[in-house]
């Protein structure tokens, strides 16, 4: 971390950092309002992140009130009431006329039904996100790609100022001021090899933190996706048409893509477990080849045919990607709970929309098209009022970053350290307090190690910070996970089985060297702005 | 996991070294990108959806195969059809239709 050239330095009204869905909508959105925006992402915008790898479908529900209530209604029970209908209703509104708009300005090839009318239920991630990449330069956002966040800035008042970044093509760091950020940064899948989330390393939660923000539904972040055997091709949702199978070819019983994902895993713990598509007719068959092409992608390779072929298949972990935590959001506009600081899509917590149930698919999208548009207005708004930044403008950043002591530790063996404690079924998935405990001891000893002896130069830099990223992570999963001695939502404890009346509440979590969770108070004041005055 | 960057059919546009959300390719002295960090690669295809020439090829499993595999032979794979399988789905490349506008799946049963 020592540097004695002078950084390059850029001013802006708002820096977005992430470039997907949630990235790109805040960026136009901000554009839009007339503020300067920049707009850097750790890979490349239009490529990177957990959408453009994909297809996606998204939580579009036609103008039509009984429609939209029961569409608030199917997910109230399985997110364990820890959901807002004034939040659904908002979000059916913004994605609805953000499809819109997305179909009108960017063009998107909507398929058409026979009326002639658009089907706007599903995205191709790739067209999709190369039309966001279009449309954000168009309104002048200067993007830089491969460009990591490493650390949030702060002015003397600790209202976020900017953040200094790494550009990975020249292996310099660049300073970036600016009068308010969108952390749009993705959630954490710990590097599991779920499709397209290797970027998604948890680093926005990180900076949120450092800075002074708070989580919530961090314990809701046990999601497991399947994939055949040996590919990253976790695309879950055709596995509907799937039968389960033994390695002996006997019915696995219990098993299902819905309500029976935990059989799958308690079975995978002790031996192989195959699928096959045989529940499909051959006009469904036709239709799953249309509707996801990189699904067939990866068998057509392999030389698979799914719908009368055994596969084996693997669970792969999908945290708060697939899960709902993340930074919480403490107003309309998504600003958290520091001045300046703005939070979209998976950075942010989703359980506004889906409570302690995963967020994975079509509300995800949904929430990143309107978190985002709404964090874009938000800050560019924020900006506006406030100016740029003052002189006494400094980093917060901490793990990976300023080591305490000697440099004794390498990213590599921090994400592996890291990886054993959150990827098995047994500690993550299928959770035990017997389990989870020796897993967060380990957790919190691997951060006490980070703290004094991870450090990294050059563009290693942004390696040392996600493997930061991912440890912070896993603590607060765990430390919510405990707290919340109960079932409710995806969070299931085989040691408590019951859903509990009285934890009727979300867990806010946070915390650095010191983690801690605690009930959010029942009466949630969502105030128009962030939580402390600007 | 990113197996061949066939010189051949790359005509040295840079593609794939932009779009690479992982940063795995780099640009060879011959202007060829070459596969400078494999183990950097996620499988996510990008590269080869971004490729006008369908000169990448990404092998279905996220570890490297092994040297004589058929998922490092070119010319097999022009013949079974799988190279630039990809951009053939996503209709990306001149003449055709863009899949997004078929792109209708089943309805998923209850």
């Amino acid at each position: 971390m020592t540097s004695t050239e002078p950084e390059q330095a850029l001013s802006t009204d708002v820096l977005v950092i992430g470039g997907g869905p949630a990235g790109t909508w805040a960026a136009i959105k901000a554009a839009q309002a007339g503020a300067d925006v920049v707009l850097a992402d750790k890979g490349y915008t239009g490529a990177s992140g957990a959408t453009a790898s994909v297809g996606t479908g998204i939580w579009y529900v036609d103008d039509v009130p009984e429609l939209r209530e029961a569409a608030m209604a199917s997910r109230e029970a399985l997110g364990g009431f820890l959901a807002d209908r004034d939040w659904m209703a908002r979000v059916l509104d913004e994605t609805h006329a953000r499809m819109d708009e997305l179909a009108r300005t960017q063009r998107y090839p909507f398929p058409v039904d026979v009326h002639g009318r658009q089907l706007r239920g599903d995205l191709q991630g790739p067209e999709y996100m190369r039309r966001q990449r279009t449309r954000v330069q168009r309104l002048g956002v200067r993007i830089l790609d491969h460009t990591p966040a490493l650390e949030l800035l702060t002015d003397a008042d600790g209202v976020i100022s900017g953040a200094r970044a790494l550009d990975r093509t020249t292996g310099e760091t660049v300073r970036i001021e600016a009068g308010a950020v969108v952390l749009a940064a993705g959630g954490c899948a710990f590097k599991s090899k779920t499709l397209g989330c290797d970027v998604n390393t948890g680093d926005g939660a990180l900076l949120a933190v450092e800075a002074g923000a708070q989580l919530s539904g961090m314990e809701f972040s046990n999601a497991y996706a399947i994939a055949p055997k040996g590919t990253s091709l976790t695309k879950t949702a055709y596995y509907s048409w799937a039968t389960f199978y033994r390695a002996d070819g006997s019915l696995l019983e219990g098993a299902a893509s819905k309500g029976g994902r935990s059989a799958i895993a308690r079975t995978l713990l002790t031996e192989s477990v195959y699928a096959r598509f045989d529940r499909a007719t051959p006009d469904e068959q036709r239709a799953m080849r249309k509707g996801q092409p990189n699904t067939f992608l990866v068998f057509d390779r392999l030389g698979i045919d799914p719908f009368t072929d055994l596969f084996e298949i693997t669970l792969l972990a999908e945290g708060t990607v697939r899960g709902t935590g993340g930074v919480r959001i403490a107003g309309r506009d998504c600003s958290t709970d520091v001045p300046g600081l703005y939070a979209a899509g998976d950075t942010a917590t989703r359980e506004l929309i889906c409570g302690g149930f995963t967020g994975g698919g079509s509300h995800n999208a949904a929430w990143a098209a309107s978190s985002g548009s709404w964090a874009g207005r938000g800050a560019a708004a924020f900006a506006t009022g406030r100016g740029r930044p003052g002189r006494a403008v400094r980093p917060v950043g901490t793990a990976g970053l300023r080591p305490t002591g000697a440099v004794n530790l390498g990213h590599r063996e921090v994400v592996t350290a890291v990886q054993r404690e959150v990827l098995p079924y047994d500690r993550n998935y299928l959770r035990h307090a017997d389990r989870l405990e020796p897993a967060l001891r380990s957790l919190h000893e691997t951060w006490s190690a980070v703290r004094e002896g991870l450090g990294a130069s050059g563009e290693e830099l942004f390696r040392a910070r996600e493997a930061a990223a991912m440890v912070a992570h896993g603590r607060w999963m765990y430390h919510a996970a405990l707290q919340r001695t109960e079932s409710r939502g995806m969070h299931k404890r085989a040691d408590r089985l019951a859903q509990d009346p009285a934890q009727h509440h979300r867990l806010l979590t946070g915390g650095l060297d010191e983690v801690w969770s605690r009930p959010e108070a029942v009466q949630r004041q969502l105030v128009a702005s962030g939580g402390r005055a600007a | 996991m990113i197996e061949i960057v066939d010189p051949d059919r790359c005509i040295a546009c840079d593609q794939c070294i932009e779009v690479c959300p992982t940063r795995v390719f780099d640009r060879g002295p011959d202007g060829v990108p070459v596969i400078a960090r494999q183990d950097s690669c996620q499988t996510c295809f990008q590269c080869e959806a971004y490729c006008p020439t369908d000169a990448l090829f990404v092998a279905p499993l996220v570890t490297a195969v092994a040297p004589g595999s058929r998922f490092r032979d070119v010319t097999e794979l022009e013949d079974s059809g799988l190279l630039g399988g990809y951009r053939r789905e996503l209709g990306w490349g001149r003449g055709r239709t863009l899949g997004a506008r078929t792109a209708v799946g089943p309805e998923y049963p209850d």
